[in-house]
């Protein structure tokens, strides 16, 4: 704790005053957490119960293990969120930079348009999972009647079978949100200078040349916040399989953060569900690492 | 030429469109049906009759109080909004014109933690919660993620910017910090914290998972969590489920219409400086 004296010029005791409120939040419900977090994960810690044993890195080992009770549901888990993740971050990547490219011009309804698209992402995941559990219903739902109207098959159990249910799981989550992803496209394509498209026409480039040499490479700091933020928010998914398929058909579609939920929360083997979490956040790290990598490789390659 | 493009443009936005709209458009009208025509294949796109049942059957039952959910998130999401705003505020203005020992650490600190996965959190927070006697109240759903490290980064990066040459002349007429913050940084960012209360209040309204497990009887749940609730209870009750889903969803369609222009800045803004 710095005292007002040694600071020189300083606002010392002032600026702690202003920054209490706030660090008394963020000291009690993220930092002391991440710290308890590792605690809790080196015991036998059942919420409900008095005696928390310590067991050292058991937790972390039965998970690691193939031959633990313990490992199957959890990398089924870890298996189930891997699939949703690598299909749903590329297309919330690519659909929502199309849709800002077209909406990158000036055109009547623009906001309009704009504003619809990012509509669903203001609904909580519940109105969502709920309101698409009903459209996907194998026998009354609307998706089948229309695809039975146009002569496709309209018996499809879209939460139930396989691999329908990731068709929907992906499809409902890239409906819900896609605005979200376009948005922050769109800011970034208006802050692309003109004269680079100046430039780039006064050079003969086409149409696909300029999208080429010139958009994409000054989208990339945007690109790689999209596909992070898209990356740790897919990898996070838990609303709408509870909602829609509550992990069916068998446990396919429980994702991690549903099996940690589960074994945390509703089990109260917290230590198992905290090391698992923290396998899961190790994971997710590395990952965005490797992206942060991808860019910074990409970025380097345009520069020479 | 130009008149084709528009015509592909058109093309492509108008189905888009549709495909967004309709299905809010089908959950609001189904929540009029009876319980027959809710479930009737094909849909039907206007209610034959048209019947307020499905609300008044939600709204009576003592198992799943909807109104009182929708009073509990209403109370959730305003006192979470108001908290951020508030120490983030604070926060932020220290971080952007006071000089202190620490202060880069302070603020390292806390923008690292803005790329930490909430699933870390969980589990210790729930037992951090279930201490201080908070599970199944509304505190539970109201303090812990009022620690917005999002909130000060973005009032930090908006204080920033601000000119200074105000805040000094102030200083030379012998105002102290706390006037200054007051009554010159706070009226110059309205705008910022007026996103910043919109986009917390959303989060808060629409979070799922935590509701989900801190909070187990039924006058305590928020609409979200109620949601699920309603849908174990309601099974294939489509009037029911779709009735329940327009309550949740209208506060923040409504919000999100006159406010548009400021949810969608917000977000653009926080992943430009990202």
């Amino acid at each position: 704790m710095p005292s007002v004296s040694t600071v020189r010029r300083g606002d010392g005791l002032v600026a702690w005053l202003f920054l209490a409120p706030y660090l008394v939040l963020f000291l009690g419900f993220v930092l002391l957490p991440i710290v308890l977090g590792v605690w809790i994960s080196l015991h036998n810690w059942d919420y409900t119960l008095p005696g928390k044993p310590f067991v050292g890195i058991d937790n972390y080992s039965n998970l690691l293990n193939p031959d633990s009770v313990a490992f199957e549901p959890f990398w089924d888990a870890m298996k189930a969120t891997g699939i949703f993740t690598a299909f749903s971050v590329p297309l919330l990547i690519a659909i929502p930079l199309v849709v800002a490219m077209v909406m990158n011009q000036k055109f009547p309804g623009r906001n309009f348009f704009r504003a619809v698209y990012f509509a669903p992402y203001v609904l909580g995941v519940a109105v969502v999972g709920v309101m698409w559990r009903f459209l996907l219903d194998r026998n009354i739902g609307a998706v089948n009647s229309y695809l039975g109207g146009l002569g496709l098959p309209d018996a499809i159990a879209w939460l139930s079978s396989m691999p329908a249910a990731w068709f929907a799981l992906v499809g409902v989550t890239v409906w819900w949100t896609l605005g979200f992803n376009a948005v922050i496209y769109i800011a970034g394509l208006q802050d692309i200078p003109r004269e680079l498209y100046d430039a780039a026409k006064v050079d003969g480039a086409g149409r696909w040349s300029v999208i080429w040499n010139v958009t994409l490479p000054s989208l990339r700091p945007v690109t790689m916040f999209v596909t992070i933020v898209t990356l740790i928010a897919s990898a996070n998914m838990f609303g709408q399989s509870f909602i829609m398929t509550n992990g069916a058909p068998a446990q396919e579609t429980r994702t991690a953060i549903f099996y940690i939920a589960e074994t945390g929360l509703q089990n109260f083997q917290m230590g198992q569900a905290a090391a698992a979490s923290w396998i899961l956040t190790v994971a997710l790290m590395l990952l965005s690492l490797v992206v942060f990598a991808i860019f910074r490789a990409r970025g380097a390659l345009d520069v020479s | 030429m130009r008149g084709a493009k528009q015509v592909l443009r058109y093309a492509l936005l108008v189905p888009l469109t549709l495909l967004f709209v309709s299905p809010l458009v089908f959950m609001l009208v189904t929540s009029f049906k009876t319980p027959n025509e809710a479930v009737q294949t094909p849909p039907t796109w206007w209610p034959d009759p048209f019947t307020t049942q499905a609300y008044e059957r939600i709204f009576n039952a003592a198992d799943t109080p909807v109104l009182r959910w929708f009073a509990n998130s209403m109370i959730a999401a305003t006192a979470n909004a108001a908290i951020v705003v508030v120490t983030a505020a604070l926060a932020a203005y220290a971080l952007a014109r006071l000089e202190f020992r620490g202060k880069k650490v302070v603020f390292a600190l806390i923008v690292s933690t803005l790329f930490v996965p909430p699933v870390i959190l969980i589990i210790p927070n729930y037992e951090i919660v279930g201490r201080l006697y908070w599970l199944d109240t509304l505190l539970a759903i109201i303090v812990p993620t009022a620690a917005s490290a999002f909130g000060v980064f973005f009032l930090r990066q908006f204080f920033a910017q601000l000119p200074r040459e105000l805040e000094e002349s102030a200083r030379l007429d012998g105002a102290n910090r706390w006037q200054i913050f007051v009554q010159i940084v706070l009226p110059l960012s309205k705008p910022a914290l007026a996103t910043l209360a919109l986009l917390s209040f959303l989060t808060n309204w629409n979070d799922f998972l935590w509701p989900v497990y801190v909070l187990f009887s039924p006058e305590t749940q928020t609409l979200q969590a109620g949601l699920s609730t309603l849908q174990s209870a309601n099974n294939v009750r489509y009037d029911l489920l779709m009735a329940g889903a327009v309550v949740a969803s209208i506060p923040v369609l409504l919000l999100y219409l006159l406010t548009q222009r400021f949810v969608i800045e917000g977000v653009s803004r926080s992943g430009l400086k990202g």
